[in-house]
């Protein structure tokens, strides 16, 4: 028992950061307030909302039940890497322009659940895209157009046009 | 017609007066507008699709300490003592904070200030904040908390109606939970009459009383509520906070903080809202207690709640018990409406008298009603309190009427959609409790989801366990009064415009993902024919921006707009004049438009804006106008009559569709169609995702939310985390095909009404509409769960009635009504009694 | 922010290191895997182990060995997506892989592992709640306190067995693999577990969970049927486990344990002797009377209680429905 700090190496976004932080700590917390990354959120730290969603060595997780201690040197994404340089990455791209984001709270979370997914399904159907996000809560949109944002990411990762429908801005 | 419907056309070329109407740029034609109707991007969405957007708990500052709450563990009690020592002997805390320090009560609304920042005598329920520790960190504030001793003395726990109507006479006043109110634990008790039910029942060819009931649920942002206070270099305090309000929060702050603080020297700063639906419009005991800790310490406080806490803090949907009785003709229309609700308010007043009145507020605004009486009655628990939430008090009342008028359908064997297209209020209306009716578009929203959904082709004919359901709402597109009374306008615009080209919008309203920041942007930008992305939005920052009352109530792009459409309008009078001068051509032909200021008859003849700007200043100096808003006087002049006037009612219709498992009473939902009369999109798209997520919300509200308490074990919250507290997701959100009806409002800027709060309200009713249509059983209580239905398709198999829902109310002496005689009586708005003191007073 | 307390975190990297590890702390020690149950269960404070023995550096728990038509063997520290996710296991086992598919959320189940599912802590509504608000009831037996509240007359625990697999995997007769101080043994997973909301298994001090054994493919089918509010993230409020053995289209063999309806999987006897000895088909009258008549008698055993989401007397009205949709299923 020992409140006293450890030092650790996470690479985050490719990046290596040296931190000396609190060891009971979880990669949520380390993230947030060590590294000052917070682009993570959090509404539950009990796994039940998806908010802290990042990818460890690709795969999502929910940082909140990750102990910092135990992915010192993993490969972490967080949001703030998910862009590749100053342009936006597709899903953040159609995040913005079908507001998929409303108050934004829950998107970096969906966003990297979601990235992961195409990485592995690059053409999903709809039923393959809900099942991905299922860890996901979003109180703003009910989900419709963080369906289709997806949808049209995917479109335009394979380097398809991934338009937005009429339906889609304007109502049916 | 009359005045409050009138307009100036012009606020004129000069800055500053209020702006008391809305123009008729509505009038406009659609394919004149170059921002208006378009989806554009919301103004922040970069930022919040990076994760660059700053919420409260984002926010970390040198030397910050960490606040936590010690809350009180039991439901109702008064302290007998506080015991600080040994936490504030604890290494790591720098101040603990109890309740006699800050004396002063405070409340959203003046006549209910019975909060403290931290309880002195009594608490509440549990859950009420009793201390305040500030420490170096969130750990060592909790241990901290627990080394706090306290004292009760438990007094009656009182967790429903029922239990909080029990003789109220006869009851030790020291058991009461507060002491004002009107009696007992009855809190408020309202009684009103439009018009001759009697009569009018005594015509009707169909007479039906229903009950039924709503439980209460949660607002359940995804972010946890979080507040910084801090002394900012000058030595004024600053607090920073996940707040839908920072008006009301700043109001107060000066009050309970008079005695170290004044008002001029307090700053409030609204962050970005990771989610609110309401429930961050109250000022809360934990922004007041890291505001005086920051001082006590004299370093930055941070406190964010826990999800528990979230639930505790609460201010949702009041758990409401209904009795609605109708008579109508044989053709549906409605001769008289009676109406009777309970409304559980739990442990403090909040909202509570706004809420009481919205339960009888929005009755007659869709249909036509010919009388009209009102019974409503608020009763104090010691349960977390109850406020506003997404369609605050209304969604109640509409669940009751919505599904009374299906069973109404039934009988009389008309379809439920021909039944309500018959008798529409009418567009420009007064109704019988005198709300002001401005545009309707609410025949088409039925037309629109009925084609697209076969509904009248569906409807009853549908093989055992399918059904569908339609109902419909209406809702305000913002209060007609503020919460405290004053003569000020609602919402203020300060514009500068730079001789770089940039156009700044300062306004004190707060974005909660609604994108009311954008919506500034875009009707700005329409006026200056300027890209929105290119403006600078400045918001929620007391010091910074013009009082805007906040985020609530549905109000922000109708009194927002409108204010900003006038300070635009007035810069852009400024600039006209000496722009024609420069190109030489007259005022009426500059015209604006892609970044450019030019002569609409030669548009190769022109100037940026920039350069526009730039003239401008060389005139007459620096270039900056205000606008303003304030709603249109109403015609309500009752008692009571100040809940319920908006400038605009915006108008959904929904069809639900449901499968329904016979075996189990287990169902889904698979489709929805939703048509919004919005008055005219600003942002088309911002609408449809509004609608979208109101639908997500209602749906829940319908199937699962619901905030439930062990009345029989200490009444604890049942289920207060994100996992038990049911909220959809991905796998239960239907296909929704929404439709966007536009019928321009002369009220809303460029015609817009709301859209983040109305199509949550028929998704209830019509699903248990859906229900009946599916296995044949009513289901007259909110949520419409799996068991309520098995219940009911049991008691129908067994020969009882096919219904599950409440069979009594608990008892009230109701006061003599107010009688308020209906327009067509030759009514003029005010009680009877009072209409001939006012007759006299004018003719003396 | 709900936070850990204060541990010491040991990284081991073989099981039998684990174990030793463990046994030098005794009850102060805890296993972590996926850590989706023990660290919501620390946050809350109602487990608080100070020293944590994390099990993801064991690479001799991930394996998986056996092949179609004889015993196949999992690791502990499989995780429920790998699970979900092998082809070979969709093929063969597919009602196991079902049950781990349905298993919390995608992101859980990244992290959540088979063992952990095995070992799952028993449910309640008065226990899965933060130290305050427990504190608000004066604690409950299982934690802390010393009355349950929801059969307060009650002398035992009544937590609610709440893992999906575990009902299936007990109805098709699984094994685990214990290590421990005093060595390894081999059980049937139905001996790991007790009718007690807080002894819950059977495991010794100090036992470490290795391997999952999955029993040979041999003529029986299986179906795991879950009730549960919501499509993701929910726990079983009901849980069926059905097994057939056949012999040609008469059963031979027949198992049905219900989840989520009592402390432990409870065994549905009387349903199972029913269907012995009887020819069942798909869509036949006569065999659709059998089965509902059969599983009526999965009504009794089964003991709801007020302690989980959705109400008790109807959540015991669907055991019959779930465990004849589950029979069903196997034909
Ligand atoms: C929001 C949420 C929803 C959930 N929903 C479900 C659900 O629907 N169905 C369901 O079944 N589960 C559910 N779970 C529970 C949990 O995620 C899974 O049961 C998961 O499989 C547990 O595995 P783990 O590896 O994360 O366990 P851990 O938390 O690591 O361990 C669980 C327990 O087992 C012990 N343990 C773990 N591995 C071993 C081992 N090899 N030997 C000895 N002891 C060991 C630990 O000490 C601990 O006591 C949910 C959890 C959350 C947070
Ligand atoms: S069943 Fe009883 S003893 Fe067990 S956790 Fe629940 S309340 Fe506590
Ligand atoms: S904060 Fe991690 S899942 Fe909610
Ligand atoms: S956008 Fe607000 S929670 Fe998803």
């Amino acid at each position: 028992m020992t409140s006293s700090k450890v030092l650790g190496t996470f690479v985050v976004n490719g990046e290596p950061h040296e931190v000396a932080y609190a060891p009971h700590k979880t990669l949520l917390e380390v993230l947030r307030e060590d590294l000052g990354l917070t682009g993570t959120k959090h509404g539950c730290e009990l796994g039940e909302c998806g908010a802290c969603t990042v990818l460890l060595d690709g795969t999502p997780v929910v940082s909140c039940l990750v102990l910092a201690q135990e992915v010192e040197g993993r490969a972490i994404r967080t949001i703030e890497g998910l862009a590749d340089g100053p342009d936006l990455h597709p899903l953040q791209d159609l995040f913005a322009e079908l507001g998929a984001s409303q108050c934004g709270y829950c998107s970096a979370g969906f966003m990297l659940a979601a990235s992961e997914l195409l990485e592995r399904n690059p053409d999903p159907t709809r039923d393959e895209i809900r099942a991905a996000v299922a860890g996901n809560i979003c109180r703003c949109t009910g989900y419709i157009k963080i369906f289709e944002a997806i949808e049209l990411a995917a479109a335009r990762l394979r380097g398809e046009q991934g338009q937005p429908t009429r339906e889609m801005l304007y109502g049916s | 017609m009359a005045p409050e419907t009138g307009m100036p056309e012009s606020g004129g070329a000069t800055a500053g007066g209020e702006r008391a109407e809305g123009r008729y740029l509505h009038a406009v034609d659609a394919a004149s507008l170059s921002v208006i109707g378009k989806p554009w991007r919301k103004i922040d969405a970069r930022s919040r699709v990076t994760g660059q957007t700053k919420y409260a708990d984002d926010l970390a500052l040198p030397r910050m300490l960490a606040c936590k709450l010690l809350r009180s563990s039991v439901a109702h009690a008064r302290i007998k003592s506080i015991d600080t020592s040994a936490a504030e002997a604890l290494g790591g805390v720098h101040a603990v904070l109890v309740g006699s320090e800050l004396p002063v009560a405070f409340g959203i609304l003046p006549v209910s200030q019975d909060e403290h920042t931290l309880c002195i005598d009594k608490v509440r329920f549990i859950g009420d904040p009793v201390a305040a520790v500030a420490a170096v960190d969130e750990d060592t504030a909790w241990e901290a908390c627990r080394l706090i001793r306290v004292e009760y003395e438990p007094l009656d726990v009182v967790t429903s109606v029922f239990d909080a109507a029990r003789d109220p006479h006869g009851m030790d006043p020291a058991d009461r939970i507060h002491d004002y109110g009107r009696e007992g634990n009855l809190h408020r008790c309202e009684h009103l009459e439009f018009g001759d039910l009697d009569a009018a029942f005594a015509e009707s060819d169909l007479v039906r009383e229903d009950l039924c009931f709503f439980e209460g649920n949660t607002h359940l942002p995804m972010e946890e509520h979080s507040t910084v206070a801090f002394t900012d270099p000058d030595g004024k305090l600053c607090v920073m906070s996940s707040t839908q309000t920072p008006h009301y929060l700043h109001r107060a702050l000066a009050k309970v903080l008079a005695a170290f603080v004044p008002p001029h020297k307090i700053r409030v700063i609204a962050c970005p809202n990771g989610g609110g639906f309401g429930g961050k419009s109250d000022p809360f005991n934990h922004e007041i207690a890291v505001a005086r800790l920051s001082m006590k310490t004299g370093r930055p406080v941070k406190i964010t709640l826990t999800r528990e806490e979230v639930f505790q803090t609460h201010r949702g949907r009041h758990p409401v018990l209904m009795k609605s009785r109708i008579g109508v003709s044989k053709d549906g229309r409605i001769k008289a409406l009676e109406f009777e609700t309970h409304l559980d308010g739990g442990a403090y007043g909040s909202y509570g008298t706004a809420s009481t009145f919205y339960t009888g507020a929005l009755q007659c605004v869709t249909y036509k009603v010919d009388n009209y009486h009102f019974k409503g009655a608020r009763w104090f628990t010691n349960k977390a309190p109850c406020g506003p939430k997404r369609g605050h008090g209304t969604p109640q009342p509409r669940f009751a009427l919505e599904t009374q008028l299906d069973k109404v359908a039934v009988e009389l064997g008309i379809d439920p959609a021909t039944l309500r297209s018959r008798h529409l209020a009418e567009a420009g209306s007064l109704t019988a409790n005198w709300m002001r009716i401005g545009s309707m578009g609410l025949g088409e929203c039925i037309e629109r989801v009925c084609a697209g959904s076969g509904f009248r082709e569906r409807w009853g004919r549908l093989p055992l366990g399918r059904g569908v359901g339609l109902a419909c709402s209406s809702y305000l597109s913002g209060a007609g009064l503020p919460i405290y009374w004053n003569a000020m306008p609602h919402s203020g615009v300060q514009l500068k415009l730079d001789r770089s080209g940039l156009v700044t919008v300062f306004c004190g309203s707060t974005d909660i993902g609604q994108g009311s920041n954008s919506i500034l942007a875009y009707i700005v930008a329409e006026v200056f024919g300027l890209d929105p992305q290119d403006l600078r939005v400045v918001t929620s920052d007391t010091d910074l921006t013009p009082v805007d009352l906040g985020s609530y109530s549905s109000r922000v792009t109708v009194m927002t707009g409108n204010a900003a459409l006038q300070a635009a309008e007035r810069a852009r009078d400024l600039l006209v004049p000496h722009v024609a001068a420069q190109l030489d051509i007259p005022k009426g032909r500059v015209t604006f438009g892609g970044g450019r200021v030019f002569d609409c008859e030669d548009p190769e003849r022109g100037m940026t804006f920039a350069e526009a700007v730039g003239t401008a200043e060389a005139k007459i100096g620096t270039i900056g106008t205000t606008g303003s808003y304030r709603p249109p006087k109403s015609p309500a002049r009752y008692k009571g009559g100040g809940v319920g006037p908006s400038p605009s009612y915006s108008y959904t219709a929904a069809v639900v569709e449901v499968d329904v498992d016979p075996e189990t009473g287990i169902y889904t939902v698979p489709r929805i169609w939703v048509a919004h009369d919005i008055g005219r999109a600003i942002n088309p798209a911002l609408v449809v995702g509004q609608v979208e997520g109101s639908v997500y919300m209602g749906l829940g509200e319908a199937m699962m939310e619901e905030m439930s308490y062990r009345g029989n074990r200490f009444g604890v919250h049942k289920i207060p985390s994100m996992l038990e507290y049911k909220s959809p997701t991905s796998m239960e959100m239907p296909e929704v095909v929404t439709y966007l009806v536009e019928d321009p409002d002369p009220n809303g800027p460029f015609g817009a009404k709301e859209a983040g709060q109305g199509p949550l309200l028929p998704i209830m009713p019509a699903v248990a509409n859906a229900i009946y249509d599916a296995v044949g059983v009513r289901v007259d209580e909110v949520p419409v769960t799996p068991e309520k239905v098995f219940d009911a398709m049991q008691r129908k198999a067994q020969g009882k009635e096919a219904r599950y829902g409440p069979r009594e109310l608990p008892r009230v002496e109701w006061p003599e009504p107010r009688r308020v005689r209906t327009p067509w009586q030759g009514g003029t708005g005010v009680e009877v009694e009072r209409e001939d003191e006012l007759a006299r007073s004018s003719q003396g | 922010m709900l936070r850990l307390p204060k541990f010491t975190l040991h990284r081991p990297t073989s099981a039998a290191d684990a174990v030793r590890i463990a046994a030098g702390h005794g009850p102060e020690a805890s296993y972590v895997a996926g850590g989706t149950d023990l660290y919501p269960n620390m946050k809350r404070r109602v487990q608080r182990p100070t020293h944590v023995v994390s099990l993801s550096r064991c690479a001799d728990l991930r394996s998986r060995a056996g092949v179609a038509g004889a015993e196949v063997t999992l690791g502990a520290m499989t995780t429920l997506t790998a699970i979900e996710r092998d082809p070979w296991l969709q093929e063969h086992y597919p009602a196991f892989v079902h049950a781990a598919s349905v298993i919390s959320t995608p992101l859980l189940r990244n992290m959540g592992t088979i063992g952990g599912n095995l070992l799952l802590d028993t449910r309640c509504n008065y226990y899965d709640q933060n130290y305050e608000w427990r504190e608000s009831i004066s604690f409950c037996m299982k934690c802390d306190g010393s009355t349950c509240w929801v059969a307060p007359s009650s002398p035992r625990c009544w937590a609610v067995q709440s893992s999906d697999t575990v009902p299936l995997l007990c109805a098709i007769g699984a094994h685990v693999t214990l290590l421990g101080p005093d060595g390894e043994r081999r059980i049937p997973l139905t001996d790991l577990y007790r009718d007690d909301g807080i002894a819950y298994t059977t495991k010794r001090p100090g036992e470490l969970l290795t391997h999952l054994h999955l029993p040979a493919l041999n003529g029986w089918r299986a179906s795991y049927r879950k009730l549960r509010r919501r499509g993701s993230f929910d726990f079983p409020v009901l849980g069926v486990g059905a097994c057939l053995h056949f012999d040609g289209d008469v059963v031979t063999r027949a198992e049905v344990r219900i989840g989520g309806a009592g402390s432990h999987a409870i065994p549905a006897v009387k349903t199972a002797a029913m269907l012995v000895g009887q020819r069942l088909r798909r869509d036949d009258a006569a065999s659709g009377e059998l089965i509902r008549a059969a599983a009526q008698e999965a009504y009794k055993p089964t003991r709801a209680m007020d302690n989980t989401d959705l109400d008790a007397a109807w959540r015991k009205k669907m055991a019959p429905v779930f465990v004849s949709r589950a029979i069903q299923d196997c034909l």
